[in-house]
C-alpha cells in the first residue's frame, strides 16, 4: 500500500452521474480544489469499438452483461468503462413525466427544476429528432403499425452527432456519433484539470473519509489502455465523495463500507424487466442499419409498458426467443426479414427486491416479478403483436404456446398471450435501467438521502445516479440522471464556498 | 458417478470437462440442430466460446453447471429408461421441453443457462452471423449502397 494521497473532492463513477458532477466541479479547480474521478472499467481508444458482439459484451460490460439477479431468473446489463453506461445505451433522450416525479414525493424536489436541468444537458449532448431520410424500415414499420392498432407512437429526441446508422449502439458507437459522457462531460472535465483514474475500483469507504482503492492491472491482450495509475492498493483522503457507481455498484459499496448508513440502504431496487420481441415479414426490411431506437409508445401510467423499436445482434436475439430446436433456428435464419420491439414493464418498488452484498463484498440483487409486473409484460407482448401485425408481419413471436402466432391469431391474442407463459425462467428477461438502493426521501427513516442526494447522517458523502430514484422513472433514465447530478454537484459547490467562508 | 462427483468437488478445471460431455454434445445439437453439421474446427470453435464465457464464472457456477449436464444425461433414464444422449432427436426435444417448462424453478434455470451458453457459442461465431443474413456494419448507411 503506497502512501495516503489526498483530494478535497473523489468522485467514484464516470457514467451519466459521475461525468456530470466531473464537468460541473471541474472550475473549481482553477481555485486550487483537488478533484479526482475514479472509474472501475477502462479507457477505450476509439478504433478499439469494433461493433463484434461477444467481444465488445465481454469488454464494455460486467460479467459481459450476464449479472444474474440472485435467483437466476434474470440478467442485468450494466457498462464498466470510461463513461460508464453512456457508452451503450442508444441515446434516447427523455425528460421525466411530472406525474412520476410528483409520485416519488421527495420534499424540496421539483420537478419543474429537474426539466430545466435536464434540458441543459440536451442542449450540451445534441439532443435532437433524427432526420427522416435516416429511419429505417424496422422504425417505419413501428410507426405505422403501431397507428394501425390505434396506439400514440412518439419520435426519441437522441443525442447523437454525425451518426452514420451502424446500429451497433448497444456495442458502443464505433463512430463516435453518441454524444454520452465520454465524448462531452469527461472530456471537459479533464482539460479543466480533474484527475481521472481507470481501472480503480473502491473496495470501500471508512468513516474518517479514507477511501480504499484498487487499481487492477491490464490484462495481456484485453481491450483499453492501462490505468493512469500503477496497479496495486491505494489509501485516499477525501474532504468530500460523491459516489456515482450506478444503482447495484454505488448501492453495494455503502454496504460493504462501515458507515453508519441509513438501514434503507439497498431498499427500493427497480428495473423495468425487458423483453425483446420479433416478428417475420415477407420481405427484407433494413433492421441492422441506421440507429435502432427512433420511436416509442408510452403506456406506462395506464398498463404499466413502454414498447421502443430496438435492434440486437445474432447472440442476443436468439437467447431472447422462447424455445429451442428447428422453429428457433428458422425465426433466426430469417433475420434480414425481422421487426424488433423492445417491451419494458414499469416495476414499482416492492419489499425484498433490493440490493445486497456477500460477505467478500461483491454485489447480488434480490428480485422477484411481482403480478402487476408481469401483467405489464402480458399486455405489452399483447400490445407488440397488434404492432406487429398492423405492420404486416406475416408471423410474430412470442412467449406463448407455440411461440409463433400467425395472422390468424391477431384476434385472439388475449387467449394466446397469458401470465403462464410468463414463469421465471421461462422467458430470457433483461434489464438495463437500473434504478434506486439509494432513494431519496425525507429523514433516514425512510430513505437514503436528502433531496441534494446528501447521505442522511453523513454531510460529507453524496450520491449522483440513478440510485436517487426512490421508485421506478417508467422512462429512460439517463437524462434524469444528469439532472439530478447536476443538483448535486450544485450542492457540493455550495458547501465548498461556505467551507472556504 | 461417485469419482466424479468426489473430483467437482476438488479443483479440477470445470468447462473443458463438462463441454466435453455427451449430454452436452446432445443438447447442443437439440437446441440448434446446425450444430450437427458443424465440422471439428468449428465445433471447437463454438467450445472455445463456451468455455470462455464459464471460465469467467465463479467456481462454484461451473461446478453447478457441470452437475446439472450430468443430470441432464440421466434423468432421462426415469422416463424412457435411456440416457439423454442415447435417446432419439424427437424423445430428446420432448424432455428438453418438459424441462424448460419444469415446475421446478431450478430446473427451469439449469434448462435456461446450458441453452444461452449454447446460443452463445453457435451465434457469437461471425460465420453463423453471416449464414443468418446479420450484416449490420460500422460503415452504416454507406456500406449499403
Amino acid at each position: 500500500m503506497s502512501a495516503p494521497r489526498s483530494y478535497d473532492i473523489v468522485i467514484i463513477g464516470s457514467g451519466a452521474g459521475g461525468g456530470t458532477v466531473a464537468q460541473e466541479l471541474a472550475p473549481l479547480v482553477r481555485d486550487g480544489v483537488r478533484i479526482l474521478l475514479l472509474e472501475k472499467g477502462p479507457r477505450f481508444a476509439d478504433h478499439e469499438f469494433t461493433g463484434r458482439e461477444l467481444e465488445m459484451a465481454d469488454a464494455l460490460y460486467q460479467d459481459g452483461g450476464a449479472f444474474l439477479t440472485r435467483d437466476g431468473t434474470m440478467t442485468l446489463a450494466f457498462a464498466s468503462a470510461y463513461g460508464g453506461s453512456t457508452v451503450v445505451y442508444t441515446g434516447t433522450s427523455l425528460t421525466a413525466p411530472q406525474r412520476v416525479i410528483s409520485a416519488w414525493g421527495v420534499p424540496g424536489l421539483d420537478h419543474a427544476d429537474l426539466t430545466r436541468r435536464s434540458a441543459k444537458y440536451a442542449e450540451q449532448n445534441n439532443v435532437h429528432a433524427l432526420d427522416d431520410s435516416l429511419i429505417n424500415d424496422n422504425n417505419r414499420l413501428f410507426v405505422e403499425g403501431g397507428r394501425k392498432a390505434g396506439y400514440l407512437v412518439e419520435q426519441f429526441p437522441i443525442n447523437v452527432k454525425g451518426c452514420r446508422g451502424s446500429s451497433l449502439c448497444n456495442l458502443g458507437c464505433p463512430n463516435q456519433a453518441k454524444q454520452g459522457t465520454n465524448r462531452v462531460q469527461l472530456p471537459r472535465a479533464e482539460r479543466a484539470g480533474v484527475e481521472v483514474v481507470t481501472r480503480a475500483e473502491v473496495l470501500r469507504i471508512d468513516a474518517d473519509r479514507a477511501l480504499t482503492v484498487r487499481v487492477s492491472q491490464k490484462a495481456a491482450g484485453a481491450k483499453g489502455a492501462p490505468s493512469e495509475w500503477a496497479p496495486g492498493d491505494y489509501h485516499v483522503r477525501a474532504g468530500m465523495v460523491v459516489a456515482a457507481a450506478g444503482a447495484i455498484g454505488t448501492a453495494a459499496l455503502l454496504l460493504r463500507s462501515p458507515l453508519p448508513a441509513p438501514r434503507s440502504l439497498g431498499h427500493g431496487f427497480t428495473c423495468h424487466p425487458a423483453l425483446i420481441l420479433v416478428a417475420e415479414h415477407a420481405h427484407p426490411i433494413t433492421n441492422d442499419v441506421g440507429h435502432p431506437k427512433s420511436y416509442f409508445v408510452d403506456h406506462a401510467e395506464s398498463e404499466r409498458f413502454v414498447l421502443e423499436t430496438c435492434m440486437y445482434f445474432p447472440f442476443v436475439t436468439a437467447k431472447s426467443l422462447t424455445g429451442f430446436g428447428p422453429a428457433h433456428s428458422a425465426i433466426m435464419h430469417a433475420f434480414p426479414r425481422l421487426q424488433m420491439i423492445l417491451l419494458l414493464a414499469c416495476d414499482h418498488t416492492a419489499p425484498g427486491n433490493r440490493i445486497a452484498v456477500t460477505r467478500a463484498g461483491s454485489p447480488v440483487v434480490h428480485y422477484r416479478f411481482t403480478p402487476e409486473t408481469v401483467d405489464g409484460l402480458v399486455r405489452g407482448t399483447r400490445a407488440a403483436a397488434r404492432i406487429f401485425f398492423g405492420a404486416g408481419a406475416r408471423r410474430v413471436h412470442v412467449p406463448a404456446d407455440p411461440p409463433l402466432l400467425e395472422a390468424a391469431d391477431a384476434d385472439r391474442l388475449e387467449e394466446r398471450i397469458t401470465a403462464r407463459h410468463f414463469q421465471p425462467g421461462l422467458v430470457a428477461v433483461s434489464a438495463a435501467h437500473l434504478m434506486g438502493g439509494c432513494g431519496m426521501g425525507r429523514s433516514a427513516a425512510d430513505s437514503v438521502t436528502d433531496a441534494w442526494g446528501r447521505v442522511h447522517g453523513l454531510p460529507w458523502l453524496r450520491v449522483a445516479d440513478a440510485s436517487l430514484f426512490p421508485d421506478s422513472l417508467e422512462i429512460n433514465p439517463y437524462l434524469t440522471i444528469m439532472g439530478l447530478a447536476d443538483r448535486v454537484a450544485e450542492g457540493v459547490r455550495r458547501d465548498v464556498a461556505v467551507a472556504r467562508d | 458417478m461417485r469419482g466424479l462427483v468426489a473430483r467437482l468437488r476438488g479443483n479440477v478445471y470445470v468447462p473443458a470437462m463438462a463441454l466435453s460431455s455427451p449430454a452436452f454434445r446432445a443438447v447442443a445439437t437439440c437446441v440448434v440442430p446446425e450444430v450437427a453439421r458443424l465440422e471439428a474446427a468449428q465445433w471447437d470453435e463454438m467450445a472455445a466460446i463456451v468455455a470462455r464465457a464459464i471460465a469467467a464464472r465463479p467456481h462454484s457456477v461451473q461446478r453447478q453447471l457441470a452437475l446439472f449436464l450430468i443430470l441432464l444425461e440421466w434423468l432421462p433414464l426415469l422416463r424412457y429408461a435411456r440416457r439423454l444422449s442415447r435417446l432419439d432427436a424427437a424423445r430428446r426435444a420432448n424432455f428438453l421441453d418438459r424441462l424448460q417448462r419444469a415446475p421446478l424453478l431450478l430446473l427451469r434455470r439449469g434448462f435456461w443457462g446450458v441453452r444461452t451458453l449454447i446460443l452463445m457459442g453457435y451465434y457469437g461465431r461471425p460465420a453463423a452471423a453471416t449464414d443468418i443474413g446479420y450484416r449490420a456494419d460500422a460503415r452504416g448507411w454507406e456500406a449499403r449502397r
